[in-house]
């Protein structure tokens, strides 16, 4: 049944269920991808619209591309988008705050006006049409029809973006190495920095940062004997960031010890 | 409903990524929306293949998707090279050839 309603020209009920639910919204997605403030917020609703658009090409005859949008992209270049938010975390540029003065509503009618160009066009363009439906070219199945053009008629493109591919990888590798600015320190040198550096104190390692019950600790200098905190028991990079708190503030005679008698 | 339906959908996600990469300042949510251009003209290679009845618009909807990822490869490459050199993935900071 559903071939016939291809082959009419016209797609089958459920399709157009599916299309009108799914399409709305993908639109949606996309346009709170737009509007959320954070990035990663942004790269799931971009995953949403990926899998979208997926469902699309599989109802559209498109099996394989179907299958390929799910495993490229929302398998590969969405956990890489993440993995670079994770990387480079999440910083001040999130802000929605407009830094180019009259951009957005600028920006807004140029899309407006494009938008409509383009839906005009299109439906100008095959208005009236039937579609053919791929019945015919998917005969022999999908995969065995692409492959077939991708080693005939597409044969010299298929080979150049393999060109294409080899060259990115090697473009992002040279991109993303750093030298070493210092040499790397062996074991032998370490350990004689250890015991022949400035002072033995330290010749046993650092004191761990402080773990109280009220604090989940790594950020927390560990109180020493005296009572007074040691700073080079947090992380450096902690340290760096801001991120250390104070350990006065856990002291045990800032907490009220007074009971009340219960009536 | 008509197969054309897909192409209106396809050119409003590509108005509506246009518009983020005009619009956002993050770097990376700005790669996103050229990730969706590109995805909105997948749609398009594909719903055209159906309405010709053959199948040259999936080979290239294909070939698209390879270049995307060969763009995503060394583009997130150099928002990483940026970050590194300025501590920013804002597009405003990465300004030197302006001052």
């Amino acid at each position: 049944m559903m071939q016939l309603a291809l082959e009419v020209g016209q797609t089958a009920t459920p399709e157009a269920v599916m299309f009108w639910i799914l399409g709305p919204l993908a639109v949606v997605a996309a346009l709170a991808m737009l509007l959320v403030k954070k990035a990663v917020h942004s790269a799931i609703l971009m995953a949403f619209v990926m899998v979208v658009l997926a469902v699309f090409y599989i109802a559209q005859d498109a099996v394989f591309l179907g299958i390929v949008q799910v495993v490229v992209y929302t398998g590969a270049v969405m956990m890489l988008f993440l993995f670079i938010l994770m990387l480079v975390g999440v910083d001040s540029s999130d802000s929605l705050t407009e830094t180019i003065k009259g951009l957005r509503p600028i920006a807004i009618t140029a899309a407006l006006g494009f938008g409509g160009l383009m839906v005009s066009l299109l439906g100008r363009a095959t208005l009236g049409r039937d579609a053919v439906g791929l019945s015919a070219a998917n005969a022999d199945g999908n995969v065995e029809g692409i492959g077939y053009l991708l080693f005939s008629r597409f044969v010299w493109p298929f080979e150049v973006i393999s060109a294409l591919l080899v060259t990115a990888a090697l473009g992002a590798m040279v991109l993303a190495h750093q030298p070493r600015s210092s040499k790397k320190s062996t074991q032998r040198q370490q350990s004689i920095n250890r015991f022949r550096g400035e002072s033995l104190a330290t010749a046993a390692g650092l004191p761990a940062p402080g773990v109280y019950a009220r604090h989940n600790a790594v950020d927390v200098p560990a109180l020493l004997p005296d009572g007074t905190p040691a700073p080079n028991s947090v992380n450096a990079s902690l340290k760096a960031r801001g991120d250390m708190l104070d350990s006065n503030t856990f002291d045990l005679k800032k907490i009220s010890t007074q009971v009340e008698e219960e009536k | 409903m008509d197969a054309s339906n897909y192409l209106y959908i396809s050119a409003l996600l590509f108005t509506i990524g246009a518009v983020g990469v005009v619009v956002r300042r993050n770097a990376i949510v700005v790669f996103m929306c050229i990730e969706l251009m590109l995805n909105a003209a997948n749609l398009s290679f594909v719903t055209f293949s159906r309405i010709n009845g053959n199948l040259d618009g999936q080979v290239m909807a294909f070939f698209t998707m390879v270049v995307a990822a060969c763009e995503v490869v060394v583009g997130l490459a150099i928002i990483v090279a940026i970050y590194r050199s300025r501590r920013s993935a804002s597009v405003d900071d990465a300004s030197l050839l302006k001052r």
